[in-house]
């Protein structure tokens, strides 16, 4: 294959990664990785380098259209990017020590889980309207808007959350990944933030995590312009067109598709991993 | 703070301005890739793509100092590469700006916070190998 077909299919490819992933809210680096090395026959530490640097264009693009609305909260995202930083680098760290096998098979794992947490309709958390002394002293508690006024909420179970973006950020930098499912689940299910704050605030966070991990990526030749020049191009660009036609889409049908691509990847990843052809 | 409502709209004020620094780091940032990609491509658009195995490890393109010499002599990859580094100067721009805002508010556990982070940004840049 000539390096211009590469670039325009790798292109193709990323930008409908990146579309997808915005209009379902999974984010298109859980498939930028899985496309790149089982389609495209790219080696898996290449494609999670390049999976990683487009991660930090789409939450950066996405950012300036969700602080519009109001609802990150910037103490939070502060406060936990400490752990998921950290995670980031210990993650970044494992990926240069460990097989890219062992890596596709985590890889694999966690598409299956992200494809169960899609799917899965989970009930919202009951607002728990005690007073969290650790919330306060750390100036956590804050408001969103609502149609009927601003909307009061107080953040809980702070060290467990704390410990769960460690591990979001653990996967981010072994993985490539912006690890959005799992940021959201510690928030919304450990620390009952309200959903809307908690997808905002997360978005936010993706970036610094995987600026974290890019520098080691960077450092150890992870990541190649021939590369990531198509995968960063094409999942901005998607992740951009994906946010502006949100409102029109059916996203319920796209999610169950989307699931089902998830699910054939990350069986596949694990099969490749355990016959050590990636 | 004296005042909790104050303290919220000034987040909400500087959250727009951060949010501004992100999209302006991103477009600037894509701008230089499509720009070395041009040139790579108009160069190697007909060589033989193979990513089958890794190099990375012997790319001058790990370093700054490798990057900053390929711009120079206006290669296309050192030019690509030189975008991504944009990239991902721009959350930890976005880290900066919150250090300040942070200490304008006079909110020093915030400064802290924030200053802890940027550490481990530091730690990643510089320490992990980027010499």
């Amino acid at each position: 294959m000539s390096v211009l077909l590469f670039t325009l299919l790798v292109l193709l490819g990323s930008f409908l990664a990146g579309l997808l992933g915005a209009l379902t809210g999974l984010g298109g680096g859980v498939v930028i990785v899985p496309l790149l090395a089982l389609v495209f026959h790219v080696d898996m530490r290449y494609a999670i380098g390049a999976s990683l640097v487009s991660v930090i264009a789409t939450s950066s693009g996405a950012a300036a259209a969700y602080v519009r609305e109001g609802f990150s909260n910037m103490r939070i995202g502060m406060f936990l990017e400490i752990a998921t930083t950290v995670g980031a680098i210990v993650g970044a760290l494992i990926a240069t020590h460990v097989s890219t096998s062992t890596i596709a098979v985590v890889f694999g794992f966690v598409l299956l889980y992200s494809a169960y947490l899609s799917v899965r309709t989970q009930p919202a958390p009951p607002p728990n309207p005690k007073q969290d002394r650790v919330s306060r002293f750390l100036r956590l508690d804050g408001s969103y808007p609502t149609p009927q006024g601003a909307q009061a909420y107080t953040v809980h179970r702070i060290p467990l959350g704390f410990g769960f973006m460690f591990g979001a950020g653990t996967l981010s930098g072994l993985l490539g990944i912006g690890s959005g499912a799992v940021k959201v689940l510690a928030m919304d299910q450990a620390m009952r933030i309200p959903f809307k704050v908690s997808t905002t605030t997360s978005n936010f966070m993706i970036g610094v995590t995987a600026a974290a991990s890019a520098g080691v990526y960077l450092a150890r030749g992870y990541i190649d312009p021939g590369i990531a020049m198509p995968v960063v191009l094409g999942a901005l660009g998607g992740s951009m067109l994906g946010a502006k036609v949100l409102i029109h889409a059916r996203t319920k049908t796209l999610r169950i598709v989307f699931s089902v691509v998830i699910v054939a990847l990350g069986a596949e990843m694990i099969f490749n991993g355990f016959t050590g052809r990636l | 703070m004296s005042s909790g409502a104050k303290n919220t709209w000034n987040d909400q004020r500087i959250e727009v301005i951060i949010g501004r620094l992100l999209r302006t780091g991103v477009l600037l940032s894509a701008a230089v890739v499509i720009f070395g990609g041009c040139v790579y491509l108009s160069r190697h658009g007909h060589s033989v793509a193979s990513y089958r195995a890794f190099h990375g490890d012997t790319s001058p393109l790990r370093t700054l100092p490798g990057i900053a010499h390929g711009t120079l002599q206006f290669s296309g990859r050192a030019i690509i590469q030189l975008g991504l580094l944009l990239l991902i100067a721009t959350p930890i721009a976005r880290v900066i700006f919150s250090a300040i805002a942070f200490a304008v508010e006079r909110d020093y556990l915030y400064v802290a916070f924030t200053l802890a982070v940027l550490g481990v940004l530091a730690y990643s840049l510089l320490g992990a190998g980027l010499h």
